[in-house]
């Protein structure tokens, strides 16, 4: 792929939609494009977390340790964005991500990230929707599973 | 050592002494007939008054006269010519030895020190006072005995002549004496006081320059270079002060000399005048008393310059001896003695009331009583400081009790000799130091206690002589070329066990990983190993294979010549190559006329050119709206920030007045941005399939006509050869990592060490990665391998009991977990100690002992 190509498929990312061009560019260029095989570990829970992964193309299982035994929590597909929780907030890899097919990802370090926070309010947005959609989300399932 | 410079010179070189006088003395004919003769010559050859009939029966002429006492002239000249030389080689041979001698003798004497007090004295006084400080005590010793005896003879001589003439005269001539002998000592008392506060403070000034090497970074950081330097002009001030004053001391005493020798012929004119008048003395012997008393005032002169430069010397001497007779220094024979016939250990390591305490009085282990047996695994932990680290220092006999004592099943420890010592226990401690030499040198150090008998005699002639030097001068009598490493003391038989049992303990204390690794990124240039290379070549080929076999192709991209490498710049796609070493650059492969001529003929120069102009282009859209200095710069853009703005103005000069509008400085620099793209990292689509194409034929056509002298420049890539200049492993992978594959590298150095494995040629990998230099004191390697191999060092020795006190502090928890399980496996049955941080968990030792403020405070049975 090259990066005009790239730069494309970013666009299309409901995250990155605000982005201008040259923006765009320096996200390609600056962030590394990877190739998983299937069951290859994009991270794992517990582990220091430098960077966070955009789906491209494929999808991904994401696990959580539980004492039966890793526990599949959820899948995210194309156009997600998994593993910013760790470069955002600081914190260990609080789930392992393994692919669940051939997987292309972007992988963008945690300094890229952040200064595309902080060039771009409407990512920050967005990123701060997405974590809280996460939070409620735990919340619900944390509130089922006591029922 | 001897007290005096004279009692040591007398000690070591009496003999010698004697020689030098006797020669003195009997050299003085020569040199008084070698001033009569030409006397002779001109009152009786030339004058031709007194020319004898015949000589041994031969008639003699005036011309024939001449010429003998001419010839004699010549060959008398000779003669004292080639005695003097001789004696003055004598002369500086012994002040060499003697200095050789005394240099030896403190060396020896640093190495006997206690411990404890090398954290008193400065490493950069000590050193020069081996070094530089006796350098002056070498001259005087040949002089020492000779001129004193020689000047003295002459001065007494000359005065019995005038004495023999007139008792009156003789008085005269020395009644200065007395005085210049009371006085002049009094003088030279206070010069010497000087000259000794002079060396201190140049012995504090080398401790402080010392100081700045060690504090350069806090210097540096916390900005203190100009108090730094307000200090150092203190100290020169303080030494030009005592300069002045001695010169201004030394020189009144020569003033003082001259004078009171030139009152001396006032009393000849007065006293002699006075009684060539009274009748009493005649004219003729007034003037030979006063030929006399000239040629004394040589002898007194000299006699009095010696008698300064001994006072000096003599101050000298003691000032190096006292900075070598520390208290407690070590025994020299438990020091020199070797272990023979070692029996294993056995019953208990123990004390009673054991103490110790530093200069200050406060005691760091106090009153500790135990009994360990040799072979349990016994754990000391506690706070830093309450006595755990010279409880162990203690029990290894590197420092000595103030009060009680370490017994070795019933054997007083301090009784034993170094080598004893070092035969029963190993110790590692927290200071990790790595002598000069590659890291086997230093895992092997510990094995270098004795040279190997067989090896200590070489019959060269050669050899012999140097040899017979060293031991006429006290110095070792061992060579250190000869083969030190004792396979014994590692338990082994012969240089292949010994490195097996070192590769062994090498993956024991976690190193295995990080030497297989050096090995890996060695280069065979220097030490070439044709079958070694022959071997890796193979594991390339084997790489290759297992590549395709594997379905691994798409992890690595290999050098092809017939095809273009995305993985790798463009510039190393054109040349096929890299440069052969780091003092050549791409660029200036580029830039060499045939390479721009080649690439010109078809346009791909100009191709590549706006190549770079495109990549220049998308750099300037990406980048220019980082702040100027961003770090993404240097991790990302071909183009620094600095250079940015430059290149905003050329592309718009392009952009309006065409490509043409640019100067040959300006087409270099767009040309070296497009050499650096690597398509597949860099994905701008600008070096596309067609480009690669034509990079390709370039390549061949540039292979083609290569001149000889660009060849020897490039390290070309050719699958059937060896690059001693590329790493092992980049010979062996022949390719690039491909881009953006997860666990590439991980996944291919798994697949190399498979294919190292399947050819057996892991050991010479490890053996490479063991032949790294680790610089001085270890400075090449980061601290954790240094601890690493300061760890293997001791275990390589096979001794009852191993002390590890401190000694892999630097590492992580589950790196010293790890560790300290493979060591307590390892020494199954034999004794280890183990000083281990306050809150470790000591698993796995039979015993732990807590100190603390220097009492144990806790016996506990081990966690088992």
């Amino acid at each position: 792929m090259s990066m005009i190509e790239e730069v494309e498929a970013l666009r299309n990312i409901p995250l990155f939609s605000s982005l201008d061009d040259s923006r765009l560019k320096l996200l390609s260029f600056t962030s590394e494009w990877v190739v998983y095989q299937p069951g290859d570990n994009l991270c794992i829970e517990g582990e220091k977390g430098e960077e966070a992964f955009v789906i491209m193309e494929g999808d991904v299982d994401i696990y959580v340790n539980t004492k039966s035994g890793p526990l599949l929590v959820t899948t995210h597909g194309a156009g997600e964005i998994v593993g910013e929780t760790a470069i955002v907030c600081d914190v260990p890899r609080t789930a392992t991500v393994m692919a669940a097919t051939e997987l292309v990802v972007l992988k963008i370090t945690k300094d890229v990230f952040m200064q595309l926070i902080e060039g771009c309010p409407e990512v920050a947005v967005a990123v701060i929707r997405e974590l809280a959609m996460r939070v409620n989300d735990g919340v619900r399932m944390a509130l089922r599973d006591a029922e | 050592m001897e007290t005096s410079i004279f009692k040591y010179i007398l000690r070591y070189s009496r003999k010698e002494q004697v020689l030098i006088l006797i020669a003195t003395v009997l050299s003085m004919p020569l040199v008084y007939y070698s001033l009569e003769i030409p006397k002779l010559i001109i009152n009786q050859a030339i004058g031709g008054d007194g020319i004898p009939a015949s000589i041994l029966g031969f008639d003699v002429t005036q011309i024939s006269y001449l010429l003998i006492l001419c010839c004699a002239f010549l060959a008398l000249t000779m003669i004292n010519g080639g005695v003097k030389y001789h004696l003055n080689v004598y002369r500086g041979v012994l002040s060499e030895r003697m200095l050789r001698r005394l240099r030896y003798d403190l060396y020896s004497r640093v190495l006997r020190f206690p411990i404890p007090h090398f954290k008193r004295i400065s490493q950069s006084e000590v050193v020069p006072i081996i070094t530089a400080e006796t350098e002056p005590l070498g001259g005087f010793i040949s002089d020492a005995f000779a001129l004193p005896a020689f000047q003295g003879g002459l001065l007494v001589t000359y005065l019995a002549f005038i004495f023999n003439q007139d008792v009156f005269l003789g008085i005269a001539a020395t009644a200065m004496y007395p005085l210049q002998m009371y006085v002049i000592p009094k003088l030279q008392k206070k010069v010497n006081e000087l000259s000794r506060k002079r060396v201190l403070t140049v012995r504090s000034l080398a401790s402080r320059i010392g100081e700045a090497f060690a504090g350069n970074t806090e210097i540096r950081s916390l900005d203190t270079s100009k108090y730094e330097r307000a200090e150092i002009t203190g100290r020169l001030g303080s030494l030009f002060e005592i300069r002045k004053e001695i010169y201004k001391r030394k020189y009144f005493i020569k003033f003082l000399n001259n004078f009171l020798n030139q009152i001396t012929p006032f009393f000849f004119y007065l006293v002699g005048g006075y009684f060539v008048i009274k009748g009493q003395l005649s004219l003729g012997a007034l003037i030979a008393v006063l030929a006399a008393y000239k040629d004394l005032a040589g002898p007194w002169k000299e006699l009095l310059k010696y008698y300064q430069m001994k006072e000096d010397i003599r101050v000298k001497y003691a000032q190096i001896i006292s900075q070598f007779h520390p208290n407690g220094i070590l025994d020299a024979p438990l020091l020199d003695s070797d272990a023979s016939g070692r029996q294993t250990l056995q019953g208990a390591l123990s004390s009673n009331g054991l103490s110790y305490a530093e200069d200050n009085g406060v005691k760091h282990v106090d009153g500790i009583s135990f009994e360990i047996p040799v072979t349990r695994h016994v754990a000391i932990v506690g706070p830093t400081g309450g006595g755990k680290e010279d409880l162990a220092r203690l029990m290894a006999r590197l420092i000595d009790p103030t009060r009680g004592q370490l017994k070795l099943n019933g054997v007083n420890v301090a009784g034993l000799s170094v080598a004893q010592v070092s035969r029963y226990i190993s110790y590692a401690g927290p200071g990790a130091y790595l002598f000069t030499g590659s890291v086997l040198d230093n895992i092997f150090y510990g094995l270098k206690n004795h040279p190997r008998p067989a090896d200590t005699a070489i019959d060269d002639a050669n050899a012999e002589r140097v040899r017979l030097e060293s031991r006429r001068t006290g110095n070792s009598a061992f060579d250190v070329d000869a083969c030190w490493i004792d396979y014994k003391t590692a338990g082994v038989e012969d240089s292949g066990e010994l490195e097996a049992k070192a590769i062994e303990l090498l993956s024991v204390v976690d190193l295995d990983r990080d030497i297989y690794e050096l090995g890996l990124r060695s280069k065979l240039a220097l030490n070439p190993n044709a079958a070694l290379e022959d071997r890796l070549l193979q594991a390339r080929h084997r790489l290759s294979d297992e590549l395709s076999r594997g379905d691994l192709n798409h992890l690595v991209e290999l050098y092809d010549y017939s095809r273009y490498n995305t993985n790798a710049p463009v510039a190393e796609n054109l040349l096929f190559g890299v440069p052969r070493d780091s003092a050549t650059t791409v660029q200036d492969l580029i830039n060499h006329p045939y390479v721009q001529s080649t690439l010109a003929k078809d346009g791909l120069l100009d191709e590549l050119i706006l190549a770079g102009r495109n990549a220049a282009e998308t750099m300037v859209d990406i980048f220019s709206d980082l702040p100027p200095g961003h770090e993404f710069f240097n991790r990302f853009s071909f183009i620094s920030s600095d250079d940015l703005p430059h290149y905003k103005l050329m592309l718009g000069r392009i952009e309006v007045d065409g490509i043409e509008s640019i100067s040959d400085e300006e087409r270099q620099q767009l040309l070296s941005v497009a050499l650096m793209l690597v398509p597949a990292q860099h994905r701008l689509g600008i070096v596309d399939d067609a480009i690669q194409q034509r990079l390709v034929e370039a390549r061949h056509r540039l292979a083609e006509g290569m001149p000889a002298e660009l060849t020897a420049l490039i390290t070309l890539f050719n699958s059937d050869v060896y690059s001693g200049e590329s790493s092992v492993q980049d010979n062996i992978l022949f390719g690039k990592l491909a881009y953006g594959q997860a666990r590439a590298e991980i996944r291919i150095g798994e697949l190399i060490r498979s294919v190292i494995d399947q050819l057996g040629i892991y050991r010479d990998i490890m053996r490479l990665g063991l032949s790294y230099d680790v610089g001085i004191g270890g400075a090449a390697i980061p601290v954790d391998q240094r601890q690493k191999i300061a760890l293997a060092r001791a275990l390589l020795k096979e001794t009852d009991l191993l002390i590890v006190n401190d000694a892999i502090s630097v590492l992580d928890t589950d790196t010293e977990l790890k560790i300290i399980a493979g060591v307590q496996q390892l020494r199954r049955n034999r004794g280890l100690i183990w000083v281990l941080a306050q809150d470790h968990p000591a698993a796995g030792f039979e015993q732990v002992l807590t100190l603390e403020k220097g009492k144990i405070s806790k016996r506990s049975n081990g966690s088992d």
